[in-house]
């Protein structure tokens, strides 16, 4: 018997994820990533004697409603504390995070596998600040702090060891991340940090109590949580299975090589000595406030799917495919609204909207096109003001840079000449100049039209319809 | 009279109505600080030639009639752990004697804005941890009464320079009772504010939970409009209070008829030396005389006071003070061998022994396995407190206690025994723990020529009553002000 069918892994992850709020959790200092080192920062998040936080009301906010999201209690009475321990990246040496009343707790989200929909539950939602960066110069032989980083915004949100496999670790990040991103509390993005994650593993004969747990670090995207799993797992059934033992311990994933190593063990785990930070205030959440939040959440994907079959029609594969992200949703949804046209506006989306955003290596959230300019080009289409093609070119540039429509077909020439007497003119010349083709449609050849309507567009450079080419020839050719 | 013989208020006054210049105050300052300072060591930054230049900048906008409040071109003196942009900040600690902030404290602000002209920074114990500004690394400061003796801490360096006309008046901080008993030491008025009425935005902290700003004067009248000018609603201070009622020198009448003062029984115990203890006995009569109601009760709790306090304090401290560790500014030992043996060695040489008992006592009574039996049973100590003095201003508008039990003690006899110097703090302490406001006005001198003072304590946001007190048994002709020491009044 494989190893796959003695053991069983138990895991629970810790999600890190950067709030999308414009300044900092406890200053006024920009959470813009990449600034020029410590551009961004103040006597707060830097640590400045006698520098004071406060908290940013949009971080409260934002954990709540990712709390209520995942089906969380909103602690009603919560506080922050210090979490101590001596590290550069930290100014003031302790981080201020919460232990004891974190803002969110017991919660759960469904996730779907093929044998069925699991709950995966949530213990805890906390708020705490992230640390500076830090810059090893080997060059120079000494490392610098950046601190523009420093008091940017996170929630840690810890799930119940309740996955059993990389696949259900995988939906429940990709379920976490849709809501997080529906609520606009994040962009979730793990390659540049926005989304952490840190998997808490063991291994257990079915049935059997847990086994010594590991926790994973640097996972930077979902092919190396899958690897790790993997590489974890395999590494602990060998343990066990030559005899050995799992040591309770934070190991280091390195992707490249396709195997971790040991940070520290349980022996050296710091004594953080929380305590509740006195220069915050405790935080009460009052029966008001919380339905203000409850009543402020946007439409969450599930429910947005079911009103899609009811309110257009269009397949349940588009659906599926617009409202996997919220801004995709809400692009087809404005859209549509403008131009009455659901189909269309779907086949936009999905086809040239998806071939491009995949081409370009870009995110649905990043998509420029607005609404009004994107139904416009629908209208102007469908009134034959361009053609498929131009539709197609005039499409890439305002995925590009949100241009209007009408300017971008003036600009490059793409409208078409509803100057009939020029169109009559080339047609006529297009006739004189091929009279086998003239006689072989007379003849009865439909085939010989295309040729001529071809050669028509041609001389037209593109800029008519060959609809109305099509259309014009026969009335000529009678 | 003599410039620096006036109170704040007075000087003000001459200033105004142009009797006087702001440079002339600034330099009735210098006059005494030439003779005594050198002797005294009030301060530890003495900035002669900005203050005679921020005096004539000051001057400038006075005559301009754009500065006209009661504090324009004003000497103050400002406590070494506040924030002054541009001006040396060390916290009387090795550690930051280096550290010029770019930024100044809400009250430094407030202070700047209102006209007075700062001198310098005074002298303290290092990081505020100590009673009797010996702990300093820049040696201690005397008492300006007899120079064989501490002037009390760790506001020790605002407390002798207000007492020696070394400024009129200064800023202190108080954890545990750091402004009012070096103002009972050095026969000067002190206030610390209700928790939350000064912001405490640039205040390099001790113990957050505890620390106040507040003033150190010369007689109670200047006390009130300092607190009115520092006091505010501070955005920058999650705990700084929204409050609409400091308009403190309307406070000022003298007027106790039928106010209810309560004398803690369980105050007046072995500890007290007897000159203290009578010297506000008779403070009591004299507000009796005014038509007050003096009864003594039983506070209770008193014993659980310094244990809880000292833990509380510690625990803060330890983690407040972890930020100077030789990275970013400040002191940072010779040690190239790595960042730990950096952290370790900056620290080890960067503190005092004071400090470092205390970050030691902080850490451990916050450490795992200990956390719940100090640090959370020291948070309900307090909690009890709080609720002994909420039972007793049921029945009293304030409470009447010595702010020390002795008066200033001998330099050098405090340090040999930490535990001693601790207990001193009996009667300050607690006011920290409940929140509380509490004022210390000068009462009497003991055999020796020392002076005495008495503590009121008032309920929080009472401030108004402890002043009316206060003014009551200055104007009363109770014992003190005493007027600047050294020079006769």
């Amino acid at each position: 018997m494989g190893k796959e069918k003695q053991y069983e892994s138990v895991i629970g992850l810790e999600v890190h994820v950067e709030l999308a709020t414009k300044t900092k959790i406890f200053c006024g200092c920009s959470t813009a990533f990449g600034g020029v080192p410590n551009t961004h920062t103040c006597p707060v998040c830097t640590g400045m004697p006698g520098s004071l936080p406060v908290l940013n009301r949009k971080v409260l906010e934002y954990a709540v409603s990712v709390g209520l999201a995942t089906n969380c209690e909103i602690t009603r009475y919560c506080k922050f504390d210090r979490k101590n321990y001596f590290y550069p990246d930290n100014p003031q040496n302790y981080q201020i995070s919460q232990l004891y009343l974190p803002i969110c707790r017991n919660g759960w989200v469904e996730i779907e596998m093929p044998e069925g929909t699991k709950r995966i539950g949530i213990h805890e939602i906390h708020m705490e600040e992230d640390a500076g960066k830090l810059i090893h110069d080997e060059w120079e032989d000494c490392t610098l702090v950046d601190y523009n980083r420093s008091g940017v915004p996170l929630i840690e949100i810890v799930s119940e060891p309740d996955m059993r496999s990389a696949e259900e670790v995988i939906a429940y990040l990709e379920k976490l991340r849709l809501m997080i991103r529906y609520l606009g509390a994040s962009d979730c993005k793990l390659q540049e940090g926005s989304m952490r994650v840190d998997v808490n593993l063991s291994v257990r004969e079915p049935g059997a109590e847990p086994g010594v747990r590991t926790e994973m670090k640097n996972l930077n995207s979902f092919k190396a949580i899958t690897r790790a799993i993997a590489g974890e797992r395999d590494r602990q059934i060998d343990l066990l299975t030559s005899g050995a033992v799992v040591v309770q311990e934070t190991r280091r994933w390195d992707d490249a090589k396709g195997c971790s190593y040991a940070m520290r063990s349980k022996e050296d785990a710091r004594d953080y000595r929380y305590f509740p930070d006195p220069d915050l205030v405790p935080i009460r959440i009052s029966e008001a406030w919380l339905e203000e939040r409850k009543a402020a959440l946007p439409e969450m994907r599930t429910e947005k799917i079911q009103r899609y079959r009811e309110e257009y029609q269009i397949p349940d594969y588009d659906i599926e495919i617009l409202t996997d992200s919220r801004q995709m949703a809400m692009l087809f949804e404005e859209t549509t609204a403008l131009c009455n046209q659901p189909k269309k506006v779907s086949n936009w989306l999905m086809g040239e909207g998806m071939r491009l955003l995949k081409e370009r290596g870009r995110d649905p959230e990043d998509m420029l096109i607005s609404p009004a300019h994107l139904a416009k080009l629908i209208v102007m289409r469908e009134a034959g003001e361009i053609n498929g093609s131009s539709a197609k070119e005039i499409f890439e540039v305002m995925f590009d840079t949100d241009t209007d429509p009408a300017d971008c077909a003036r600009e490059r020439g793409l409208l078409i000449v509803n100057d009939t007497g020029g169109l009559t003119e080339v047609l006529r010349k297009v006739i004189a100049e091929n009279p086998k083709s003239v006689e072989d449609y007379l003849g009865g050849k439909e085939k010989a039209l295309g040729f001529l309507v071809g050669q028509t567009m041609k001389a037209m450079k593109g800029k008519a319809d060959p609809a109305q080419v099509n259309q014009m020839l026969r009335e000529m050719l009678v | 009279m003599k410039p620096v013989e006036m109170t704040a208020m007075e000087l003000g006054r001459e200033i105004r109505e142009k009797r006087m210049t702001a440079m002339d105050a600034m330099q009735a300052v210098f006059d005494v600080m030439d003779r005594r300072e050198e002797s005294l060591n009030c301060y530890i930054t003495v900035d002669r030639e900005g203050a005679f230049q921020r005096a004539e900048e000051v001057q400038r906008k006075i005559d301009a009639g754009i500065l006209t409040g009661p504090l324009a071109g004003v000497p103050v003196a400002v406590k070494d752990n506040l924030c002054t942009e541009g001006m040396l900040t060390t916290c009387a600690s090795k550690i930051l004697q280096q550290f010029v902030p770019h930024y100044s404290a809400q009250a430094v602000h407030r202070l700047t804005q209102a006209g007075a002209v700062i001198i310098g920074k005074t002298n303290m114990d290092e990081f505020a941890m100590g009673s009797t500004t010996e702990t300093s690394a820049f040696g201690p400061t005397k008492n300006p009464w007899n120079e064989r003796h501490v002037p009390g801490g760790s506001s020790g360096g605002s407390a002798a320079a207000v007492a020696a006309g070394e400024c009129f008046m200064a800023l202190g901080s108080d954890t545990g009772g750091s402004i009012r008993q070096p103002a009972s030491y050095c026969g000067v008025v002190g206030m610390k504010p209700t928790y939350g009425t000064v912001s405490r935005y640039g205040l390099i902290a001790y113990g957050s939970s505890l620390d106040q700003i507040g003033p150190l004067c010369r007689d109670v009248t200047d006390c009130a409009a300092l607190l009115e000018c520092i006091a505010s609603h501070d955005k920058q201070d999650s705990t700084s209070i929204a409050r609409m009622d400091m308009d403190f020198t309307k406070a000022l009448q003298k007027d106790v008829k039928g106010m209810r003062i309560g004398i803690p029984r369980d105050y007046f115990t072995e500890g007290l030396s007897a000159d203290v203890g009578n010297s506000v006995l008779k403070a009591a009569d004299v507000l009796k005389s005014q038509g007050a109601v003096v009864e003594e009760f039983d506070l209770s709790l008193v014993e659980y006071a310094i244990p809880a306090y000292y833990t509380i304090a510690a625990a803060e401290a330890s983690s407040n003070l972890e930020r100077f560790d030789g990275i970013k500014y400040g002191f940072r030992a010779g040690e190239r061998e790595g960042l730990h043996k950096m952290y370790k060695k900056t620290r080890s040489e960067g503190f005092g022994e004071e400090v470092k008992r205390r970050i030691m006592l902080g850490c451990f009574v916050l450490s795992s396995g200990y956390y719940d039996a100090y640090y959370l049973k020291a948070l309900r100590v307090k909690a009890l407190i709080k609720q002994a003095f909420d039972r007793a201003f049921e029945t009293y508008d304030i409470i009447l206690s010595p702010a020390a039990p002795t008066t200033a003690p001998r330099l050098g006899e405090s340090l040999a025994d930490p535990i001693s110097m601790y207990l001193s703090d009996i009667y300050t302490v607690s006011v920290n723990l409940a929140g509380l406001p509490g004022i210390t006005v000068p009462c009497g001198m003991d055999a020796e020529g020392l002076p005495i003072g008495m503590q009121l304590i008032g309920n929080c946001f009472a401030e108004k009553k402890l002043f009316r007190a206060a003014f009551a048994y200055e104007q009363a002709g109770g014992q003190g002000p005493f007027g600047v020491c050294g020079e006769g009044k």
